[in-house]
């Protein structure tokens, strides 16, 4: 299993039966793909899908079914379409259950930055801050660096998406929750060493006593 | 009452310096052909509220390339490189918004409500010039209402009075933005009479509809 889809695999670990749950584009989208047997997620677009299914086969595409990214998906038995305004009446209000998301930083207060590098494109922040507040649980889910710079810090220097949102970070080091201490590593990579994944971090992680070996899918 | 009417009638109400409600997502759901007639029009000075101004493929960065938007309020303009440009040249020109603030202050300007409280965008650059409260222990941004003079959005199928049941996600701005603007042009795949549409299946009341147009599917 590449690197994305490890990522992508342990954050469907995090999914309950019955929750409603919003994907980020890119990495997160993969999530899809990996949720447990027995497990009933509903996905929801945040352009008013609720219950979004997988992409249709070519040729089977319906030009009024597409997802927040523009791309044309199924739906599962039981979706309903909403407009935007209670789409986001569903986000806000609490009733998305957990949000995945990329991100270009993320800090020890779960403050993410996710939309705007200072100095290039503009593209806007769409639906993003609006998931990052409404939803129960924010989780990031990305490669431990960009290259090799950190993108998990003391304290974020791009623009915000949200201030003190996350609450768990999964990448293909480990998985770590953000709380009012600080970052604590709950699981690591077992081909990772705590100095590397240290290293490989901007902020201070803390190291519990009961820190678990990642679960991956065997 | 009929308000079926061309294309060119119904956009040409359209005065310079108007506000622009325009629906749809991306290329989703779009009312390409009431925007394609705008642009046949001398309205100028316009401004441009739409979730993304669309693609470059879509009919709004015509209207831009032809000079006629002075402004334009969004969510997310990453397709539409000429509102990137408008960015880069005057970054006051382009305002942006979280989708759900947009979606609720075009909601609130339908419903009568002069501005509401929303957690979205508290400790980001989007609370910036803007009231912030404090109730209940929370921190809410103060948002207004948004309305506009002209409405126009797709729909998948319209009767004559107006009544439109939009299908699946072309739901998104279309079905909010007719409640919340002066005057509402409809463009429909199908025409029906009057009675022919279920009443349980109408997705934007007629009453809020002045015109109604024909497209191709």
């Amino acid at each position: 299993m590449d690197k994305k889809n490890l990522i992508a695999w342990r954050v469907a670990q995090e999914l309950n039966n019955g929750d409603v749950v919003n994907l980020g584009i890119g990495l997160p989208t993969l999530v899809a793909n990996h949720i447990p047997e027995g497990i009933n997620v509903i996905f929801q677009a945040e352009n008013g899908i609720i219950g979004v299914g997988p992409e249709p086969e070519p040729g089977k595409e319906n030009k009024d079914v597409f997802n927040a990214g523009g791309a044309y998906v199924t739906t599962k038995p039981g979706a309903v379409f909403v407009d935007s305004a209670t789409s986001f009446a569903i986000i806000r209000g609490g009733h998305v259950a957990a949000t995945v998301l990329g991100a270009l930083q993320v800090d020890e207060k779960g403050n993410l930055a996710n939309w705007l590098v200072p100095g290039k494109r503009v593209t806007g922040m769409g639906g993003a801050m609006d998931l990052v507040t409404g939803a129960r649980q924010v989780i990031v889910a990305m490669e431990h660096t960009a290259k090799s710079s950190h993108k998990i810090l003391k304290e974020c220097t791009f623009p915000l998406t949200g201030a003190k949102v996350v609450n768990k970070i999964i990448t293909d080091m480990g998985v770590m929750e953000i709380t009012d201490k600080g970052i604590v590593l709950r699981e690591i990579a077992s081909n990772v060493t705590l100095d590397e994944i240290r290293e490989a971090t901007g902020a201070e992680l803390i190291i519990p006593d009961d820190l678990k070996v990642m679960q991956v899918n065997e | 009452m009929s308000k079926v009417v061309t294309a060119k009638e119904a956009v040409s109400h359209i005065k310079d310096g108007d506000v622009l409600l325009i629906g749809g997502f991306l290329q989703g759901g779009i009312p390409d052909v009431l925007v394609g007639a705008v642009l046949e029009t001398d309205a100028k000075n316009l401004t441009i509220v739409s979730n993304d101004t669309g693609t470059a493929e879509t009919n709004i960065i015509k209207l831009q390339q032809a000079g006629k938007v002075s402004k334009v309020m969004a969510t997310y303009i990453g397709a539409n490189p000429e509102t990137g440009r408008m960015m880069i040249e005057d970054p006051t020109s382009v305002q942006l918004f979280p989708q759900g603030t947009l979606a609720e202050k075009i909601r609130a300007g339908g419903a009568g409500i002069a501005a509401f409280l929303t957690p979205t965008g508290v400790g980001t650059i989007v609370e910036e010039g803007k009231q912030k409260m404090e109730l209940n222990g929370r921190e809410y941004l103060l948002e207004t209402a948004l309305r506009g003079n002209v409405a126009l959005v797709h729909a998948s199928v319209a009767d004559e009075f107006g009544n439109c049941f939009m299908r699946g996600s072309t739901k998104n701005f279309n079905a909010i933005m007719p409640a919340a603007c002066d005057y509402v042009a409809v463009e429909a795949e199908k025409i029906v009479p009057v009675g022919e549409l279920d009443p349980e299946l109408v997705t934007v009341p007629g009453i809020f509809v002045d015109a109604v147009v024909k497209v191709g599917e």
